[in-house]
């Protein structure tokens, strides 16, 4: 199979994600999207590493995916803390900062 | 079967990097075993030591300069060195701020307003997390303007990254806002890594390299497919100008430093532009320098709505963080014009730039720090109304560190701005050069509104005072002045030092 077509849904993905970002408003669903966009890259990687020929790329789906992980730990620390004193996700509902 | 070889890592060239995380480690240990009486001070004091140990090692390195550690990952060239030690100098400074614990909420897990919260702010006890996390933070940064590698360059872009997010939420005053700052800062941080590393993957794709030397080897060779190179270096700007702040990706910048503590907004403000500029300095004079022609355009349009988008939208803010917010997206223009101008004399003026701009930022937040009434610090602009007359001395200082922000002579900030717009000019590119000196004109208006606000308007009666800052504070505040008046006088032996150490390495 054309590795090319790997691409298509890794870019795919990607802007789903970055879509997502946009125009969800739960922070939760914000943050999965992201995920989404990180595993896109991965799967990118992942891609060239077959079409290069060398190992590089797939080092560094590892690297992403550790990273990930680190970033839900204080993603959803931060998330939790807001949820716990709004009662609310929602990133619409967390506006005192305004110009 | 092939023998594993193992790689050398010439520790004595990573060692600033590597006290600062071994010193991270020990913080994380005496947050865990110390009790918590002695844990300010041995936490602060491990902080500190840690950081002049690693500025220390960062003296010893500086002729050992054109090194590559690491198996190539990073480089020890002159800008390395130079960033490093101002990442370093502006740590140590922010540390003094970050000691003063009453801007620290004591457990940020208690609800904002409840029970729990008001008993652990009277049991007197202090929030210490702070410091591991900026120790963390600061090897970050420092990693970041060296690395060679994409991967070394997100692991440091997260590692630099991600204390700061739970540093943003951690005020003890306002702490929805601080909360809020937080949340919005890790979203739209964590947004731009993700277009960050999707860019990442396509220069892999298009060189067959994670290096930057084998990037910049591909664009020379010019075989690879230039669509992946396009992507590449479209989505890997994306994600480096969002975290310096240029428009159009600068929408954190104001939100995160309103609603952050105060010490946490100086050293963010000052270091995190030196770690990223620093990055991007290099990314794009070793790597992309061949195919200038592709994104010195963008660049070029970037930089210019960055400075004027900057300078205007800070007139009409009424916060005074906010409007400090603003002013750094402008300066975010200006150094990226020093980034435009791919010559020596444009690196010079940047590193120049940042540690001109770093300094000031943490002494303007410092005084930001001093001005309060019984609910906190005072941020609106109308009530420092007449604080030249209250308090002339603290309000001389804060007015010469804006004049530094305005680019006005006898002060640092006219030394960096001439070299920045001079080295743009030697490139060729008089555009920005011209909307450079205009929207620094258009900036020095509020800045010296400010002034006129504070000496020549009669105070209000609102409880508006000036506290007697701690000693640290007090140390942050007169060296910062002093080193922005020294490099407004006297720039010419920095500056020879600069241009004679400062030259990539590739």
């Amino acid at each position: 199979m054309n590795a090319a077509n790997y691409l298509y849904v890794s870019a795919l993905l990607f802007s789903i994600g970055a879509i997502g970002v946009v125009v969800r408003r739960n922070a939760i669903v914000v943050f999965m999207c992201i995920e989404l966009m990180l595993n896109a890259s991965n799967l990118a990687f992942v891609t060239f590493a077959r079409i290069n020929g060398n190992l590089d790329g797939q080092v560094i789906a590892f690297f992403t995916m550790v990273v990930a992980a680190c970033e839900v730990v204080v993603g959803l620390a931060i998330i939790v803390t807001i949820y716990r004193s709004r009662r609310s996700a929602s990133v619409d509902d967390a506006s005192l900062l305004k110009r | 079967m092939t023998v594993f070889v193992a790689p050398s890592l010439s520790y004595s060239l990573l060692a600033p990097i590597l006290i600062v995380l071994g010193g991270a480690v020990i913080t994380v240990v005496f947050e865990a075993f110390l009790s918590k009486a002695i844990r300010p001070v041995a936490q602060l004091s491990v902080t500190l030591g840690t950081l002049v140990l690693a500025l220390v090692q960062v003296w010893r390195i500086r002729h050992e300069s054109s090194l590559t550690a690491a198996m190539g990952s990073v480089a020890i060239d002159g800008p390395a060195i130079l960033l490093q030690a101002t990442v370093l100098i502006l740590a140590v400074l922010g540390v003094f701020l970050i000691a003063d614990n009453e801007h620290f909420t004591v457990v940020a897990a208690t609800l904002p307003g409840s029970e729990e919260e008001r008993a652990s702010i009277q049991s007197g006890e202090k929030l210490t997390e702070v410091y591991p996390l900026t120790l963390f933070a600061v090897a970050g940064m420092m990693l970041f303007p060296i690395a060679t590698d994409l991967i070394t360059l997100f692991v440091a872009l997260e590692v630099l990254s991600l204390p700061l997010y739970l540093m943003a939420g951690l005020s003890r005053r306002r702490r929805l806002m601080s909360q809020e700052a937080a949340l919005k800062y890790f979203l739209l941080g964590a947004f731009s890594s993700a277009f960050f590393l999707f860019g990442a993957a396509f220069l892999y794709g298009y060189s067959g390299s994670v290096s930057l030397a084998g990037i910049y080897d591909a664009i020379s060779g010019g075989t690879g497919n230039n669509v992946f190179l396009m992507i590449g270096i479209v989505f890997l700007s994306v994600g480096l100008l969002f975290k310096v702040g240029a428009v159009p990706f600068h929408a954190w910048t104001p939100d995160v430093y309103q609603g952050a503590p105060t010490p946490i907004t100086a050293f963010m403000a000052a270091a995190t532009k030196v770690a990223a500029f620093g990055a991007i300095l290099r990314i794009f004079y070793t790597s992309f320098s061949n195919a200038y022609w592709d994104w010195r355009p963008i660049l070029t349009v970037i930089a210019i709505i960055t400075m004027v988008f900057g300078s205007v939208v800070a007139i009409s803010q009424r916060d005074i963080k906010r409007m400090l917010a603003y002013s750094s997206i402008a300066h975010a223009g200006f150094l990226l014009a020093g980034v435009i101008a791919l010559n020596k004399a444009g690196l010079d003026a940047s590193i120049f730039y940042l540690f001109a701009y770093g300094v000031a930022t943490l002494g303007a937040f410092a005084v930001v720090t001093l001005v309060r009434d019984s609910a906190g610090e005072v941020t609106d602009l109308n009530r420092w109304a007449g604080l030249g007359k209250r308090s002339p001395f603290v309000a001389t200082i804060f007015a010469t560190l804006l004049l530094a922000f305005a680019g006005i002579p006898l002060t640092s900030g006219f030394i960096g701005k001439f070299s920045i717009f001079s080295a743009a000019y030697e490139s060729g590119n008089k555009l920005i050069v011209v909307v450079g000196v205009l929207s620094s004109a258009i900036a020095a208006y509020f800045y010296v509104r400010v002034i006129v606000l504070m000496f020549f308007t009669d105070p209000a009666d609102d409880g508006t005072s000036v506290i007697i800052p701690s000693i640290l504070t007090r140390a942050t505040i007169i060296s910062t002045f002093a080193i922005t008046i020294f490099l407004g006088v006297f720039p010419a032996p920095f500056l020879n030092f600069i241009s004679s150490t400062a030259t990539f390495i590739r």
